[in-house]
């Protein structure tokens, strides 16, 4: 396991987590999958995924490698293209349409397990970017947002540098500063800690749980089980391109219901 | 154990460095022979190029003096020198070449200033080619001199810039319509950059200069019209294969997350992909810039005066001057390789500099 977090950090975050859980019942959800099926070429990546996300909840999506998670998610942007089965993001079905494609995006913001940072520009330019091209804000307003969001992820006195020239980890942190910079209204992490040094996987956690605790809704690829279990409203196990389990966290901790998750789950704790 | 090992080849006397180059020389007979003999030869070469250059070389006077010499004719560069520069161009309007000249010479300075990278300077590209026009045709100003008296150093160096600065123009495009998902845009981009690039430059002069007007004879092409046309193509068919290799060679992780950020294809490729891929193929792009600089003395077969045959033109007036062809093609050869060696340090400080900032 990571090194955990001081105690009196650790209660404060999950305080705050319980205390934005779920808005107020049955909103229409913010990512709903229904009957979705993928394949590449021959071999199917997704069998019949049924997954609703409201918004403000936080799912934690986890499984073996070559489970079909990363898909999962890269198809809520449209990253990926899923042959049958309907994506709605905030309403808004995920068809060929480009102009429909281009709204969900400006709406979901995501942050990549090798950070894709542009590496041409600086820290600030990065995530001034997307606010100036694609939406159309002034640059010195959007640079104000960069300013306050590389803050908020505290990294702001490094706005001027390359991406080359910061950790790991504060690179990440200014990935997500970037993907927030557009407003989003969901954000999904694709292992964002997998290729991290350990030292500097607690400082993109932290960043992740401040997130969470305002009430974004997130959907997290990970293995970092302690982060899903202190963080996770729903934790969906998948395996073989299907999801297997979607449960609470404590019951799929402590409990998991089918043996495919128990030994997943065994594999990791050993 | 790394770190004691570095500490210990610190410690050590540096050796000198001849004396590592001597022991590398000279360390079997073999290697010791083929250093004499080499050495010999280069000693010798020197010493021709010096006697030609040199010692038995003309220094003034006139073409008498050059008669009685055996080596180089100096008297002749410094008599020519105008021919040589700029051609046939009107004796009496010489500024306005010289003026084109000193302006490109300007943007080829900029363009190798990093910081002055942007838009403005993009700009001048076009502008000044265009500037340049106007100045040696005298359209809207003055005396008009048509194409075919332009000549010398302006000319080729103009005739580079435009198929240069057209060839981008033509193969940004050329190279996204290669790696497009649309199928029948690709093949027409691979078709016509294949085509052009199955031929020599000097084919595709010929094609564009005689087979195209006499296809479509209703077209009256004037001859620098035509040559740029040429040469524009096929640059842009060899640039347009650089391009793409810089974009093929970009993380795909740099699309995706331009794209999840909601920028348009249009604005991904100008902010995120293009820059970065230009700056992957500079040496190439250098490389290509020299290459097409070089072979710009093929316009001169479908009747250009450019630099090279203006040195030629000077040289084969034989009964003023007789026997100046070496000398004059020293010169030519001298003025061509500095301003390509200058282009290939500067290429190689650039990527050097480019890569210690550590965003190549």
């Amino acid at each position: 396991m990571r090194p955990a977090m001081p105690e009196h950090r650790l209660r404060q975050s999950l305080e705050s987590v319980q205390g934005a859980r779920r808005p107020p019942p049955r909103a229409a959800p913010a990512i709903e999958f229904v009957g979705v099926h993928k394949w590449y070429g021959a071999f199917q990546v997704l069998r019949d995924i049924r997954l609703a996300v409201d918004p403000g909840e936080r799912v934690v999506v986890c499984g073996p490698s070559g489970s079909g998670k990363s898909t999962l998610i890269r198809c809520v942007n449209r990253l990926e293209e899923h042959q049958k089965g309907t994506i709605r993001v905030n309403g808004v079905e995920l068809t060929a349409s480009l102009k429909q494609t281009d709204r969900v995006r400006r709406e979901v913001g995501m942050v990549f397990q090798q950070f894709n940072l542009f590496p041409h520009l600086t820290v600030l330019e990065n995530c001034a970017l997307a606010p100036v091209w694609a939406e159309g804000v002034k640059r010195p307003e959007a640079e104000e947002r960069a300013h306050a969001l590389l803050a908020k992820v505290k990294i702001a006195d490094q706005a001027h540098k390359y991406p080359s020239q910061l950790s790991g980890g504060q690179q990440q942190r200014v990935a997500i500063a970037r993907a927030l910079c557009m407003n989003p209204k969901i954000m999904l992490f694709d292992e964002p800690t997998s290729a991290l040094d350990p030292e500097m996987v607690k400082e993109v956690l932290d960043t992740m749980t401040a997130l969470a605790s305002e009430g974004m809704t997130m959907i997290v690829v990970t293995h970092e089980m302690g982060f899903a279990r202190r963080v996770a409203d729903k934790v969906v196990f998948m395996d073989n391109g299907e999801i297997v389990e979607a449960s609470d966290p404590e019951e799929f901790f402590t409990a998991p219901r089918q043996e495919r998750a128990r030994q997943f789950l065994s594999q990791l704790l050993r | 154990m790394t770190i004691l090992l570095e500490g210990a080849r610190l410690a050590q006397p540096k050796p000198e460095r001849w004396r590592v180059a001597a022991a590398d020389l000279f360390s079997s007979p073999v290697n010791a022979a083929v250093t004499v003999v080499v050495a010999g030869v280069i000693v010798v070469a020197l010493w021709q190029f010096a006697r030609w250059a040199v010692f038995d070389a003309a220094w003034s006077g006139g073409p008498e003096a050059c008669r009685a010499r055996s080596g180089a004719c100096w008297p002749f560069v410094r008599s020519n020198a105008q021919l040589m520069v700029f051609g046939v161009y009107p004796q009496d309007l010489l500024w306005r070449p010289a003026v084109s000249l000193v302006l490109m010479a300007g943007v080829g300075v900029a363009s190798m200033i990093p910081r002055l990278w942007s838009a403005p300077l993009a700009l001048a590209w076009a502008a000044v080619p265009a500037a340049v026009c106007i100045l040696l045709s005298g359209a809207f100003f003055g005396r008009p001199v048509s194409t075919n008296e332009w000549g010398g150093l302006p000319l080729t160096l103009l005739v580079w810039m435009i198929a240069f600065a057209g060839a981008f123009v033509v193969a940004v495009p050329l190279a996204l319509a290669r790696r497009s998902k649309m199928g029948g845009l690709r093949t027409a981009a691979i078709i016509l950059i294949e085509l052009v690039r199955g031929v020599p430059m000097l084919v595709a002069l010929y094609v564009s200069r005689f087979i195209v007007p006499m296809m479509a004879p209703a077209f009256e092409v004037n001859l620098f019209v035509s040559v740029e046309t040429a040469l524009i193509l096929f640059v842009a068919s060899y640039l347009a294969e650089i391009i793409r290799a810089g974009l093929q060679s970009l993380p795909r992780g740099q699309t995706e997350a331009a794209s999840a950020l909601g920028l348009s294809y249009w604005r991904m490729t100008q902010l995120v992909l293009l820059p970065q891929a230009l700056r992957a193929v500079i040496p190439a792009l250098v490389n290509l810039g020299i290459g097409v600089l070089l072979s710009t003395p093929l316009v001169a077969v479908i009747g250009m005066t450019d630099f090279l045959s203006a040195v030629r033109e000077a040289a084969s007036h034989e009964q003023e001057w007789p026997g100046c062809y070496t000398t004059a093609y020293f010169v030519a050869g001298l003025v061509f390789f500095s301003i390509c060696f200058i282009a290939s340090r500067y290429s190689r400080w650039l990527e050097r500099r480019l890569r210690a900032a550590g965003h190549a």
